[in-house]
């Protein structure tokens, strides 16, 4: 690992629903420098095309589980921003 | 045997309520929840169900543990993905208790909790040809339209 103030981290991006329409893909990965949280992905996605569309609070979960924006993320975690859901 | 709560094929309520039932428990309560053939006036022909489904797994075994731990009960639960048609089953929650009240609640619980917390979503396509993603915050408050 290179010095504090260089290292970055790489995190799987996942996209469901009206939000992968919006932005046309389904996944990506997102590099961001560490120390990052949830809302630190989020603003990159919503940076790209389509990403506007986005809430500036939209339901996360991380690694499978609901967390909320200023949850921390780790290097590989599987980042999922949630459409309001329709499950029933 | 590793539980699979969602399914692409038509739900069967049958091995649900005998997974539930045992001798010691006099109650059983069950909840279905089929495709309506209404939503704001519009009339729906079917509904495309998609999900995260790697997290389905995951929320559903902690959302059937938690009621498990409040209520001396024993639930069991499906949720159906893919495109079903009106009167299809999308969500079926089964619960076994000694008594009714344990039964009930538990069985409520976790439908609230699927609705609540599980990431599944669907597009309703109607009789005019259009197709929404369906936002259950409020009526009107679905994404633009999507082309078909």
């Amino acid at each position: 690992m290179t010095a504090a103030a260089h290292a970055t981290l790489a995190v799987r991006v996942l996209l469901f629903g009206s939000y992968a329409d919006r932005l046309g893909l389904e996944s990506l990965e997102v590099r961001l420098p560490v120390p990052a949280t949830v809302r630190s992905v989020l603003e990159r996605v919503r940076a790209l095309p389509g990403g506007g569309q986005l809430p500036e609070r939209p339901f996360c979960a991380v690694n499978l589980a609901h967390v909320s924006l200023d949850h921390t993320v780790a290097a590989g975690d599987e980042i999922a921003l949630l459409p309001p859901l329709a499950g029933g | 045997m590793s539980v699979t709560f969602l399914t692409a094929e038509p739900i069967d309520l049958a091995p649900l309520l005998a997974s539930v039932q045992s001798p010691a428990r006099g109650g059983v309560a069950s909840f279905l929840g089929l495709v309506r053939d209404h939503h704001g006036g519009r009339r729906v022909l079917r509904l495309q169900y998609s999900a995260y489904a790697s997290m389905v797994e995951a929320e559903c075994a902690r959302i059937v543990a938690e009621a498990e731990a409040r209520w001396p009960a024993k639930l069991a639960l499906r949720h159906r993905i893919g495109s079903l048609e009106v009167g299809e089953v999308a969500i079926a929650v089964v619960a076994g208790a000694a008594h009714r009240d344990a039964a009930f609640d538990a069985c409520r619980y976790a439908v609230e909790e699927v609705k609540r917390r599980v990431p599944i979503w669907k597009q309703e396509c109607y009789s005019d040809g259009g197709i929404e993603w369906v936002d259950p915050r409020g009526a009107g408050r679905t994404a633009a339209a999507e082309p078909a």
